[in-house]
């Protein structure tokens, strides 16, 4: 199973890259996006799958799913979600004022 | 001692104070005391019975940088020089600067340079040595752009940093070097392990190293082009600087180092070899110039090739006779540039093709030019100290023997020829320096300004100048006990003594000289109807212009490379940064034989996580393909919600939660954006583009999959779940142990997300609310 998570991890990994690689906002987003998805995914896969109960401690279980990555990716989605809030309401404000959402026509002013 | 090297810097610092009451008194006046000080200081050491003087400050002492300063015969030979003439530069100065020009700036960078000279002279410590090496370039890059506003200065100015500081490091390298083999930073000690040195595997580098050094600064060809550009410094610099003083400093270091490398064929090869080159071209050139300064520029540049081909020849007499040559081009030197600028000063040009006649004119400052020029050209006159000097060169470029080797044994026959055709063409320039200022054709109406004589305080220097041309020429061996034997000694590394007399009989240097005389006469008096071989040699070939071109070259290709990588575009860095992680990671990975796919221990494979798995990956791969945008979102809420079901299925609720809950979040951000934000549109990129893009992205992923399954297997620890999942109710007091790590084990972590949380929203207030321009919306 294990194998197979990471194939479907450099799966999203690559689309997220071809989606970086574009020239409109809005898809770079949607690029850092996947590319969060992926890199949680790949850190689950990690601390190895499928090895226990959910890490909620009951009477009488001893075999629990890692609970340390499961910690890392929480902590690790809520900065994604924030980042990526503010990554939209940057191109919000960046195509109000220029007007354009092209990377190309993007560029820094000469006079830098 | 370190009073005397100091004062002058130290000095500088009340400068600009003095120069503000320069409406009231010269600053020149104020400050002259101080060279005039330390050239007393100095003169009290001249006498027959000279014992070298040692004396060490502190500087740096764990890195064994010390203030050392040595004073021997050489050292006391340039101190003497740079404090003397410096007295009368200032003093000459005083007459030539007028009050409205930034005095404070002159006097503080020329004190400047003093100190600097004085230290590289005295200097023991190598390092202390190269520290000053490059004040002195320093501040000759200040004095030589010190009229700023002339882009000619500018350029000069430019060209004299670049290339004497190229010359600097190269020293620093050869420095170092000779510390590394030694042991020492000490010269003195250096001298002693001369034999280290010379058997050292690192010889030949130190050689060239301090070649090149010496080379840069003393203006041998072929880095002798600064030397003329620097002629647009104020004349008293182009006077103190330029003929007496720094472009002397790498004649300095190759005297002080011959100790070390006198003897040695490789020494003496390319010393002499490019020293006589120097002495012959210099010489050639100087001829075909047209502005007094010119002249005397390439006339230095000759004079120097000659001294420093007399270091390299390393014969006692040869010794003496650079040493000698030192003195005497400082006092003839010093006085033509100085009525060089009496000239330019009163007649307001310097063009020699406009100037003519101003004997009549002029006649304190024609008697001064006709003793300097004729001492340059070593007319054979009983009064005239660079004969003396020409004579002995002649003398000791005859005297070469005991070199072996076929090369070095051509070079040596050579020799003496080349030093005979570069006096032909000195006696050429210096009698057309003199007879095309004073004499022929006075032409009024090419003029700026009525010529008269300069003030009698303005013709002292150059007067105190020329009378030491003379005092030396009448009394040859005036000096000789006191001085010039001392430095001879010192470059030598044994006793030299040498009595000069005006009359040695029928030998061949006087046949040489004669010689000289007598062709350079008719070449004089010919000179017009030969003058057209310059069109021929060089012809348009001149080092300024592979100067010109590398440095224009420089520039673009810097430019060009610059802007292809630099191009704004952020997709080209993307690109560029992932190339790189990606080949470089994948190189590192395939050397070091990391790659491994022998996997054990996986969970078993179950059909409704497949399912998932196939969904998610057809979805992140639409989003490539969608052009609507509510459909993008869509396929990536499909990628997000699988995620969270995957979740589910590996035992981790609170992530299931989280991310059903985020995802859900960020959709509806997503669509609230879309509101404001175009649609997508089609992709109008060029096949190789996306053929780029898609190489790119599928390479990054394939390493990923790579890097994820070979580490799989490379558990080298125990996990340290184990401690978490125990003591998370012992330690805790709670159930949930993911809960437990996030508040209570590693709570840090949680306290910073709320912070980026907390961040980001502020953030996007802002962006929303803070309009600096109020002009857009």
């Amino acid at each position: 199973m294990e194998i197979l998570m990471a194939i479907l991890a450099s799966i999203l990994f690559a689309t997220a890259i071809y989606n970086l690689l574009q020239k409109q906002f809005l898809r770079i987003i949607i690029g850092t996006v996947l590319l969060s998805h992926a890199a949680h995914l790949f850190l689950l896969t990690m601390g190895k799958l499928k090895r226990g109960n959910p890490p909620v401690l009951v009477e009488g279980v001893t075999n629990y799913a890692d609970p340390l990555p499961q910690a890392l990716i929480l902590t690790s989605i809520v900065i994604s979600f924030g980042v990526t809030s503010f990554l939209l309401v940057l191109a919000y404000r960046t195509y109000t004022l220029n007007k354009s959402d092209n990377m190309d026509e993007l560029r820094g002013s000469s006079d830098e | 001692m370190i009073y005397a090297v100091f004062a002058p810097i130290l000095f500088a610092i009340v400068i600009p104070f003095l120069s503000r009451m320069k409406h009231k008194i010269h600053t020149g006046w104020l400050i002259l005391p101080v060279p005039l000080l330390v050239f007393i200081y100095f003169v009290s050491f001249v006498g027959s019975g000279f014992e070298s003087q040692v004396s060490n400050y502190s500087w740096i002492p764990s890195l064994d940088i010390s203030l050392s300063f040595h004073l021997d015969g050489l050292s006391l030979l340039f101190a003497l020089l740079i404090s003397g003439i410096g007295s009368l530069v200032v003093l000459y100065s005083i007459y030539y600067l007028d009050r409205e020009e930034r005095l404070g700036h002159f006097y503080t960078y020329l004190y400047i340079f003093m100190t600097a000279m004085l230290g590289v002279v005295l200097s023991d410590n190598v390092f202390a040595l190269y520290a000053f090496w490059e004040f002195t370039s320093l501040s000759s890059f200040l004095l030589i752009g010190y009229w700023h506003f002339k882009e000619r200065s500018r350029y000069g100015a430019i060209k004299s940093l670049l290339i004497t500081v190229s010359g600097g490091f190269s020293l620093l390298a050869g420095l170092i070097s000779l510390t590394i083999v030694t042991g020492t930073t000490s010269i003195r000690e250096m001298v002693g392990q001369a034999d280290v040195i010379l058997e050292s595997s690192f010889f030949p580098l130190i050689l060239i190293f301090l070649l090149l050094g010496a080379f840069t600064k003393s203006a041998q060809f072929p880095f002798h082009i600064w030397l003329p550009d620097a002629m647009e410094a104020p004349t008293p610099v182009s006077a103190y600087l330029h003929s007496a003083t720094m472009v002397k400093a790498g004649i300095y270091l190759m005297a002080r180092f011959s100790a070390i490398f006198g003897g040695e064929p490789s020494f003496f090869v390319l010393l002499s070899l490019f020293g006589i080159i120097t002495l012959v071209c210099g010489s050639y050139m100087a001829v075909r110039q047209t502005d007094l300064k010119a002249i005397l520029a390439y006339s230095t540049i000759s004079q120097l090739g000659m001294i420093m081909a007399m270091l390299g020849f390393g014969t006692d007499i040869a010794i003496f006779a650079a040493v000698f040559h030192i003195l005497n081009h400082a006092t003839f030197k010093g006085s033509l540039f100085m009525i060089a600028g009496i000239v330019d000063h009163e007649t307001g040009t310097r063009d020699i093709r406009k100037l003519g006649g101003l004997m009549t004119f002029m006649p304190m400052s024609a008697t001064l030019a006709l003793f300097g020029t004729f001492s340059m050209a070593g007319v054979p006159l009983p009064f005239l100290n660079g004969f003396y000097s020409k004579e002995m060169f002649f003398d000791a470029s005859l005297q070469l023997s005991g070199y072996a080797g076929t090369f070095v044994e051509v070079l040596a026959t050579v020799l003496p020829y080349l030093a005979v055709i570069g006096s032909i063409f000195t006696f050429v320039y210096s009698m057309y320096l003199f007879f095309g200022t004073f004499r022929g054709k006075y032409k009024e109406e090419q003029l700026p300004v009525k010529p008269h004589e300069a003030p009698f305080m303005m013709l002292l220097s150059p007067i105190i100048l020329v009378v030491g041309v003379i005092v030396i020429g009448l009394f040859p061996s005036l000096f000789n006990n006191g001085l010039l034997t001392h430095a001879a000694d010192a470059v030598f590394g044994a006793e030299v003594t040498k009595e000069i007399s005006f009359w040695h009989g029928f030998i061949p240097p006087l046949y040489m000289s004669l010689a000289v005389v007598a062709l350079g006469t008719v070449l004089y008096l010919t000179k017009t109807s030969w003058e057209k071989v310059y069109t021929i040699i060089p012809g348009n070939f001149s080092f300024n212009r592979i100067y010109d071109w590398g440095v224009n070259q420089l520039e673009a290709a810097s430019n060009r490379i610059t802007f292809t990588y630099m191009n704004g575009s952020l997709r080209l860095y993307m690109i560029l940064l992932l190339a790189s992680v990606t080949t470089i990671t994948g190189t590192v990975l395939f050397i070091s034989d990391g790659i491994n796919f022998e996997v054990s221990d996986v969970a078993p494979v179950t059909v409704h996580e497949v399912l998932i798995a196939i969904v998610m990956a057809i979805a992140a791969v639409a989003t490539i393909f969608v052009t609507n945008r509510i459909a993008a979102i869509l396929v990536v809420g499909v990628v997000g919600y699988g995620l969270a079901i995957l979740f589910v299925l590996y035992s981790a609720p609170d992530l299931a939660l989280t991310q059903l809950i985020v995802e859900t979040v960020t959709v509806a951000l997503f669509l609230l954006c879309f509101y404001h934000l175009p649609n997508l549109t089609k992709r109008t990129e060029s096949i190789a583009h996306r053929g780029m893009n898609a190489l790119i992205s599928v390479g990054f992923g394939a390493l990923m999959l790579v890097i994820s399954i070979s580490a799989y297997n490379s558990q080298f620890f125990s996990t340290i779940s184990d401690y978490f999942t125990e003591n998370a109710y012992k330690l805790g007091g709670g159930d949930n142990i993911v809960n437990v790590i996030l508040v209570d084990f590693r709570g840090m972590d949680t306290l910073f997300e709320v912070s980026v949380l907390f961040g980001a929203g502020l953030a996007i207030y802002s962006l929303i609310r803070l309009r600096k321009n109020k002009g857009a919306k």
